[in-house]
């Protein structure tokens, strides 16, 4: 047992902590989500350079070896600067299918360009009505030939605005909801028929609703057994869930300095509101709530590797701990900042709606509660 | 970073569960209230452990310490609570033990602490006041040096199980004319001088456990005083801080859960077992996350320390939501056993079949 970082992992820190300091100030951020991209490709180019969009993958692949940890590292450190360029979509979702299922042509083709920066990938998976459900999937992709003819729609793809190419799943056969029959592809955001509504979302990031209208789709765009792509889902999504309640711990950590500042600078009835013990104890309860969310991070992070049922567990705990946390920590960040918790110009209300999003994001508490229960 | 067992740490569990499952008394095993409990049943398991080098495991090892890793301590708490064995009190072993191979002299460590290794000697702890209870520093008692005595007056309480205790290590006022904080002396107090008197408090539960403690005109010898006279105060803090593992009652949580889960999959709700009904296995599935994250902390902090990182605010965290999921883990046991909740001592019996 063991809970040491490894000097590398020290080093990568390091090395991100200084770039967020120094390259995403609060006012270049938030020009960045105002312009017309939405953000910032010269961050992305220089992430490439750091070694960071490589960081996950394997040396024969190309990458730079690391593991678990590695990205939950860096995805603190993301989370300390709210960074809203797509690391998570790129590399963690479609890196993570490519390393787990991809062919040795797929990873060929993709992943040099995702480790040089120059393939930006989304993940469309979720639906209008299939919430938290991977197989609840009116998208189709019907036989055609050696490859597949996709239609549907895909709600919120995160990043898809930036994105050169989509990972997509779709119902190859079998009933709605059923286990069977889902499957996963991995194609260019440019091919015929697909049309994008872009669009911001709350907490600084960019959206898409995607429509597919009888897309070809060839047979080499299959990532995995066809019909057997939900294993390949659950996992790949299990190891995006620790990456973003990483990057939560990250977001909490700043939330909680911020406040604990504030409450030290404000006055008011002649003294700092820091001194009023009603405050302290909200900001206590902030604290071990962010400690606790640590705890799970890691308890999830250190069991992707492990077995099905025990990464499950573990990966729910820290969704639903995680989740929790996050709610408290953000609204409560708000009230004790007053009303400057509920202006644009603070950062901490930024903060907030981060921490809000998280929720939802890959299953809520509720559905993470269930499947804990379901697993117990 | 993993969270994965060495084979030697693997090793070290086969040894430690061996051990116990040959050693550990059993007409103690599962033992229930703890007021049926004779000052021999208390001590029958810290007596062993003491021959076997096993009693004061996180002492350093010149005292009698065994120079377990945190995970070796880990592991050994694990193995208690699955066993349910009733380990060594730690009013010798966590609190005046550190306190005095820390601030004592030789003769006190000669004299004293081989009586906690072995279990001999009982200890009791005289903090509490009836007007000093978390504001501590405003206590009252009094040592007043009469040559080469104090002598001793005052009231303590909550004295946990001083009806069996040998000795009580106790906070008095040397100084009355310091500062709160200052002036106050950390002295050792043979629980049969004459003027010592032990008055039970009954608890709300029926059980016999703490106590009113007089001291009137006791006589101790003053080298009876560890460190220095009026500086108790920072032995206090030490010995408050000083034992950050198992503060937080884990592997006991982890084992009552266990329990919790047994006892609802044979309790029975609308036709089915009530652990199938979501509403209840949602509570028993939140408390088990809340756990897991403090067993996270808790190694976490078990490594800071090993790493020779003070004691921070994870120390509170430990204690903080440590209690609190043991009351939730009860109040979800007492929900559990339905109507079963009411009846005094032994609710859970096998009359309704539950247990």
């Amino acid at each position: 047992m063991d809970f040491n970082f490894t000097e590398e992992q020290g080093m990568v820190r390091d090395g991100l902590s200084r770039l967020v300091r120094e390259q995403y100030d609060w006012e270049t951020r938030r020009k960045a989500i105002a312009s017309g991209a939405g953000w910032r490709p010269e961050v992305w180019a220089q992430l490439a350079e750091l070694g960071i969009l490589g960081m996950p993958f394997s040396e024969a692949d190309g990458g730079f070896g690391g593991g678990a940890v590695d990205a939950m590292v860096i995805m603190e450190e993301f989370g300390k600067g709210l960074v809203i360029e797509p690391f998570v979509p790129t590399v963690v979702c479609a890196g993570g299918f490519l390393k787990h299922g991809g062919t040795a042509a797929q990873k060929e083709e993709h992943i040099g360009g995702i480790v040089a920066g120059s393939a930006v990938f989304a993940f469309a998976y979720a639906e209008p009505k299939g919430r938290f459900d991977y197989a609840d999937l009116e998208t189709t992709a019907k036989k055609d030939g050696a490859g597949w003819v996709l239609n549907g729609h895909k709600a919120v793809v995160i990043g898809a605005p930036w994105a050169s190419h989509l990972i997509v799943t779709a119902r190859t056969g079998g009933e709605r909801r059923d286990r069977a029959g889902v499957s996963v592809f991995v194609i260019a955001k440019d091919s015929a028929g697909i049309t994008t509504r872009d669009y911001e979302t709350v907490d600084g990031r960019r959206a898409s609703e995607v429509y597919f209208e009888n897309v070809a789709i060839p047979a080499d765009a299959l990532i995995g057994v066809e019909g057997e792509g939900l294993a390949l889902i659950e996992l790949v999504t299990d190891e995006a869930i620790a990456a973003i309640c990483a990057e939560a711990c990250g977001a909490m950590k700043v939330a909680h300095a911020m406040t604990v500042e504030y409450s030290r600078q404000r006055k008011q009835f002649g003294v700092p509101i820091g001194s009023f013990q009603v405050l302290q104890h909200r900001m206590v309860d902030m604290y071990t709530a962010y400690e606790q969310a640590v705890s799970l991070t890691y308890l999830a992070t250190l069991r992707l590797s492990s077995d099905e049922v025990e990464r499950k567990r573990a990966v729910s705990a820290a969704k639903v701990g995680v989740g929790q946390a996050a709610r408290l920590i953000g609204q409560e960040a708000v009230q004790i900042h007053g009303g400057n918790g509920v202006t644009d110009e603070y950062a901490i209300g930024h903060f907030f709606k981060r921490l809000t999003i998280f929720d939802a994001e890959f299953g809520n508490v509720d559905h993470h509660l269930k499947r804990h229960v379901a697993l117990a | 970073m993993n969270l994965e067992f060495t084979p030697e740490e693997q090793a070290f569990r086969d040894e430690v569960r061996a051990f116990i499952a040959e050693n550990y008394p059993k007409h103690l095993a599962d033992f229930g209230m703890r007021e049926d409990m004779s000052r021999e049943d208390f001590l029958a398991w810290h007596k062993i452990l003491g021959k076997k080098g096993w009693s004061v495991a996180a002492w350093p090892t010149e005292y009698g310490g065994t120079g377990w890793t945190p995970t070796q301590r880990y592991i050994w708490s694990e193995e208690n609570a699955r066993a349910s064995t009733v380990m060594p009190l730690p009013f010798g072993v966590s609190m005046v033990g550190p306190v005095i191979y820390t601030f004592g002299n030789a003769e006190q460590k000669a004299r004293h602490l081989p009586g906690i290794v072995s279990g001999e000697v009982w200890w009791c702890q005289g903090y509490s006041e009836p007007g000093a209870g978390s504001d501590l520093a405003s206590l009252k008692t009094t040592a007043v040096r009469d040559g080469d005595h104090y002598i001793i007056n005052g009231q303590k309480t909550w004295t946990t199980l001083a009806q069996h205790a040998d000795w009580g290590f106790f906070l008095c006022r040397t100084d009355p004319t310091a500062k709160a904080q200052e002036g106050i002396s950390f002295i050792l107090v043979d629980m049969t001088s004459p003027g010592v008197e032990v008055k039970p408090i009954k608890l709300l539960d029926g059980g016999y456990e703490v106590n009113e403690t007089w001291l009137t005109d006791v006589r101790v010898p003053v080298e009876n005083l560890v460190g220095q006279e009026n500086k108790g105060w920072t032995y206090a803090k030490f010995l408050l801080a000083h034992e950050r593992s198992g503060i937080a009652g884990v592997a006991r949580s982890k084992r009552g859960v266990e329990k919790l889960r047994e006892i609802a999959a044979n309790e029975s709700y609308d036709g089915a077992p009530l652990i199938k009904d979501f509403d209840f296995a949602r509570k028993v599935s939140q408390l088990e996350i809340d756990l897991a994250a403090l067993e996270i902390t808790e190694l976490r902090t078990l490594a800071g320390e090993q790493a020779g990182k003070g004691p921070g605010p994870e120390s509170s965290i430990l204690k903080i939501k440590g209690t609190e999921i043991q009351q939730r883990l009860t109040e979800l046991t007492l929900e559990a056993v339905g109507t079963y909740g009411a009846p005094y001592h032994g609710g859970i019996s096998n009359d309704n079949g539950s247990n």
